[in-house]
């Protein structure tokens, strides 16, 4: 098969072209390395481009294939994998100067099941410090930028992961979401990416932000690729606690899901001031396919969305200055030389190797949870998740799917939001909701707007609704093409 | 000089028995080459994630239980956050918030009579690593195998006034939680430590006086000695007119005096908040009851039993139940001979006495519990003789020898058959003229003298009894 | 809200953080635009209602007492800056 050729496949078809020997995992491997190497320049997608071990790994699952001992339907099929979760042998920096040679001696859960499945590592991908970020420019490794312009950020934090799709640099990909880092650079680069249900996909080796909110899940072209993959990454995990059993999707049931019927609630909130006009209208358009194919859809009004932002951000940054203590430069990571006292290592090891966002959130998290001030910030905050919880609760007794933006805006200019970190943080109003209450949410590719820049769709299920999710996503892609058109033309 | 009242209170950490660490599978084996008993995830590795050990959990009931605690129906853990090179990930796993046991007693007894201390509460965490200091290159070596060892906190109240009492109520801890096996509470390796809060105030004044801390104290006698120091350092400083600092002092086993740690973990914030890696914990009704009724008899009831149903003296059945390994020992000796008496006996006299002059604690004896009961039970059958035993008995303590073995070996079996004694006898009778006719001419003492002989003729290994009833036999018949 | 000096200087010790003159001034800034946002919590009426810290998922989550690791000695040591003779090395201690 040509380069061309590739491109215009899905994960799923790439996989059964290899299984009905149409191509090889390596010849899909090699086409996805040069269209790397020919431009990951022009998008900084990868920190890392794993040529070498990804050659090995797809000779490796040719055999297996040819010998019957992989047959699963993506066993051969390149991933892209965000560097923030942990691969043996292989760098995992998080954008930071911190991890800048950090070698894990272990795989991530969701690592050795991709493994096991036989999908090839292709390298990894570019994000904001620690996932601390939406727009991928807080990298130690410089910005992503967006193949639907290059003056535009792709998000994030998985915007390398986002990018590296939209720009066929990978056909899907794994990110991770804390508040909207698969969601929101999905949405600014045109693609479906998955927040699974808090505690379906295994944690273990994705390096930690804030560990009540954080979940890895999967990015691609369209969601029956993105369900697959969902597929093989889900599951208990003995590694962690907090990880619950899961059923698989059945994926036929996706891509036939009819919507007739289904109970749509969009938030009044969600589509209130702050939320760019265009951005809502290519919403309530898709929300009219829905309507048009059978789906009952309300508004209602949500108001505690007016404290996403403050409960996420004291929980985040409450859990993330934990997280983030265990970088001394004592056991592993960035230590600057010479230095012979113990406090003097603390602080410069931390503050040359974090960057300014990181030592923020920090900050913000030490005050939040210091003493004199954690019941008037955490404790309020804690309070508050549990009337998020309540509201969707409510929500989820009188709708199968609640739909809004993922993000008030399309991709935004380079460079806008750094200067103003607030203004970075109300961005993401839409997404933060659904991570605090753990619950399951996908970014749709929905149209795009005046400028051309993709606008995305969030679906919201209830917990372990991931089936409904994306059967409903699938529904509008069977009828839509909008998620079909690629950006890579427009790179220059 | 007004007469001055000690408080104290104590906060003592012992290491769970468990076989691998609370939040991983590394082993909890004491010692070892540096960083051996350790992984990604207690080692603090980005990505690692902690899982919670099942029997941390039990260990942590079954001590509350026997403390008298409340047990928390819901658990959670919290994250206590500071930075040290011991602790990787810079925050301890631990329970700030809802710790598993409160509210809990003890009785102690002492010289003034018996008292109860009260248990504040009693919670769960990790251990931290160690630090050795490099005195070549002046930099400290940092070793993970501790970390993440499980621990449970044992917090009092402040309701000791002295030292003996202090004293008192750690024994009685050691006794509990080693009878409960969940700890071995060794405080030379570490496994059981006391920080020690205290103040003093007027005899009279109802105030709490400003206290100290002093941490880690290994070993009964240094803790002694610290609160003894601490007190007349507190009361002088007031006498003179001065103020006692709350802070956290170090004892110095060596120069025996405390001193003010430099470090400003004074004034640390700690910055507690929910362990979201972990799910919370709830305590059934059906868990408690499986614990209870699966708790051991404890030393007291133990003691109790000893004397009245097996009739031992108090001074036996308290030196006994007084470790854990003796019990071991004289439950096993009982169930194999049949006899507390002799068991208790033997331990007393000859077990204990192996152990002081090899200088050996109780609890590190290398000896089969088995062996005691095997060799009574081998001299109440007359299979050998006391002395035999005795020796036996030193063979099993020092060399690990099995007794039955080592007795048919060496061919120490007592003779009993009286055609084996008599021509033994006779011979003695035979070389010994002069004795058997001053006997026979009526001094009736040097039977005793013959008796001796024969058993000497004998290699000791005759039974007593029938060489007395042979030789008056022969000597009868030489009348 | 604002951001006192002494109060940034507090946090940048709870991090371990030394900020540049430069970067404190824009800190004071923007954690003060931050927190004033935040403070909008406080409108939020929470009375009675318990704090969240798990939101679902499962209790009673537990491993059994297995030893399971076997020694890794090198790959625990492999990331660190300075290492000798198996142990991790760290500027002295005070104490």
């Amino acid at each position: 098969m040509t380069i061309e050729e590739i491109k215009t496949l899905s994960a799923l078809e790439i996989g059964r072209a290899i299984r009905e020997g149409r191509t090889s995992s390596q010849e899909v491997t090699r086409a996805m390395l040069d269209l790397i190497k020919e431009k990951n320049a022009d998008v900084n997608a990868y920190t890392y481009v794993a040529e070498e071990e990804a050659m090995a790994q797809a000779k490796q699952a040719d055999e297996d294939i040819q010998a019957g001992k992989l047959t699963g339907d993506l066993a051969g099929v390149p991933i892209a994998i965000k560097d923030n979760i942990c691969t043996k042998g292989m760098i995992t920096s998080c954008g930071s100067k911190m991890l800048y040679n950090f070698l894990p001696p272990y795989d991530a859960t969701v690592i050795r099941k991709l493994r096991d499945a036989g999908m090839v590592i292709l390298g990894k991908t570019n994000m904001d410090e620690f996932a601390m970020g939406s727009t991928t420019e807080t990298s130690y490794y410089g910005p992503t930028l967006n193949p639907w312009g290059e003056d535009r950020v792709p998000g994030g934090s998985s915007g390398g992961s986002a990018a590296a799709v939209a720009a066929d640099l990978a056909t899907v990909s794994l990110g991770s979401d804390t508040g909207g880092s698969i969601r929101q650079p999905a949405s600014f680069c045109g693609v479906t990416g998955l927040k699974p249900t808090y505690g379906t996909v295994s944690r273990y080796g994705l390096v930690a932000f804030a560990s009540s909110l954080d979940q890895i899940g999967p990015i691609g072209r369209d969601v029956n690729d993105v369900a697959a993959v969902y597929n093989l990454i889900c599951g208990i995990d003995e590694k962690d606690q907090t990880s619950t059993e899961t059923k698989q999707l059945d994926l036929e049931a996706v891509k036939n899901f009819d919507v007739k019927g289904m109970k749509i609630g969009l938030p009044e909130e969600y589509f209130g001031e702050g939320i760019e006009k265009d951005v809502k209208d290519v919403v309530m358009q898709a929300v009219k396919f829905y309507e048009d194919h059978g789906a009952t859809v309300e508004t209602f009004p949500m108001p505690i969305v007016d404290y996403a932002i403050p409960t996420y951000y004291i929980i985040a940054c409450a859990e993330a200055c934990s997280n983030l203590s265990r970088y001394d430069g004592i056991k592993y990571g960035y230590r600057p030389d010479g230095v012979d006292d113990l406090m003097e290592l603390y602080i410069r090891s931390r503050s040359e190797g974090f960057g300014m966002e990181v030592k923020r959130r920090i900050m913000l998290g030490n005050f939040v949870l210091s003493s004199g001030y954690y019941d008037a910030y955490y404790n309020k905050a804690l309070q508050a998740k549990a009337l998020i919880k309540k509201a969707f609760d409510e929500a989820f007794e009188k709708y199968d799917v609640v739909i809004g933006p993922v993000a008030p805006t399309t991709a935004l200019k380079c460079g806008e939001s750094l200067s103003d970190p607030l203004k970075m943080y109300l961005g993401d109003i839409c997404t933060v909701l659904i991570n605090i209450v753990g619950l399951p949410a996908i970014s749709v590719p929905a149209g795009f707007d005046s400028k051309g820049l993709p606008v995305g769709m969030q679906l919201i299920g209830k917990h372990y609704s991931e089936q409904t999710l994306c059967g409903a996503a699938a529904a509008f892609q069977r009828e839509n093409d909008c998620h079909r058109r690629h950006a890579d033309k427009e790179v220059k | 000089m007004a007469e001055y009242e000690m408080v104290i209170g104590l906060e003592v950490h012992a290491e769970l028995a468990t076989k691998s660490k609370i939040f991983c599978g590394c082993s909890t084996k004491f010692g070892g080459a540096p960083n051996t008993h350790v992984c990604e995830i207690c080692s603090g590795m980005p990505g690692t994630l902690p899982t919670l050990n099942k029997s941390v959990v039990e260990y942590a009931v079954k001590a509350g239980t026997a403390l008298n605690c409340e047990i928390t129906r819901r658990n959670k853990f919290d994250r206590k956050n500071y930075f040290y090179p011991d602790l990787p990930k810079a925050y301890q796993v631990s329970q700030l918030y809802f710790p598993i046991c409160r509210n809990g007693k003890v009785e102690i007894k002492t010289e003034k009579g018996t008292k109860f201390i009260g248990i504040h509460e009693i919670h769960m965490e990790e251990d931290a690593g160690k630090l050795v200091h490099d005195p070549f290159t002046e930099q400290t070596l940092v070793d993970y195998n501790r970390c993440g060892v499980p621990l449970i906190e044992i917090v009092s109240e402040p309701d000791f006034r002295s030292a003996e009492e202090v004293i008192a109520y750690l024994e009685k801890l050691r006794d509990t939680l080693q009878y409960l096996e969940v700890s071995d509470c060794k405080m030379q390796e570490g496994s059981m430590r006391a920080d020690v809060n205290l103040s003093v105030r007027p005899l009279g004044q109802a105030e709490f006086g400003t206290r100290t801390e002093m941490k880690n104290i290994n070993s009964l006698k240094a803790i002694a000695r610290a609160i003894e120091y601490e007190r007349e350092r507190q009361i002088d400083l007031i006498e003179a007119g001065g103020k006692v600092t709350q802070e956290t002092r170090r004892w110095d086993d060596d120069r025996e005096i405390t001193y003010a740690m430099r470090s400003k973990e004074n004034a640390q914030d700690y910055k507690y908040f929910p362990e979201p890696d972990l799910m919370p914990i709830v305590i059934s009704d059906e868990y408690l009851k499986q614990v209870k009724d699966n708790m051991p008899e404890l030393a007291d009831a133990k003691k109790e039993r000893y004397m009245t149903e097996l009739g031992l003296p108090e001074y036996d059945a308290d030196i006994i139940t007084g470790s854990t390994r003796l019990v071991k020992v004289f439950e096993k000796t009982v169930e194999i001979c049949g006899s507390p008496k002799d068991a208790s006996n033997w331990i007393m006299t000859d077990l204990l006495k192996l152990c002081n002059d090899a200088h050996i604690a109780v609890e590190d004896m290398e000896f089969r519990n088995e062996s005691l009961g095997e060799i009574i039970k081998m001299v109440s059958d007359g299979k050998i003789n006391r002395k035999t035993g005795k020796e036996v008995l030193g063979q099993a303590f020092t060399n690990g020898v099995l007794p039955e073995e080592y007795v048919e070996k060496n061919g120490l079996a007592q003779v009993s058959d009286l055609s084996a004694i008599e021509p033994a006898i006779k011979e003695v009778l035979a070389n010994n003229e002069k004795a058997v006719g001053e006997y026979l001419g009526g001094s009736e003492k040097n039977f005793g003298f013959l008796v001796g002989q024969s058993m000497k003729a004998l290699k000791g290994k005759a039974d007593p009894q029938a060489v007395r009833s042979v030789l008056q036999k022969l000597l009868d018949e030489m009348r | 809200m604002e951001i006192t000096d002494e109060l940034i200087g507090y946090l940048q010790q709870l991090g371990r953080i030394r900020l540049t003159d430069e970067e404190q001034e824009k800190t004071k800034k923007d954690l003060g635009s931050i927190l004033g946002y935040i403070d909008k919590l406080n409108e939020l009426d929470t009375e009675g209602v318990e704090p969240m810290s798990h939101a679902f998922g499962r209790t009673n989550v537990f491993r059994e007492d297995v030893v399971s690791n076997d020694a890794m000695v090198d790959d625990v040591l492999s990331n660190a800056p300075e290492a000798k003779d198996g142990y991790f090395v760290v500027p002295r201690t005070v104490e």
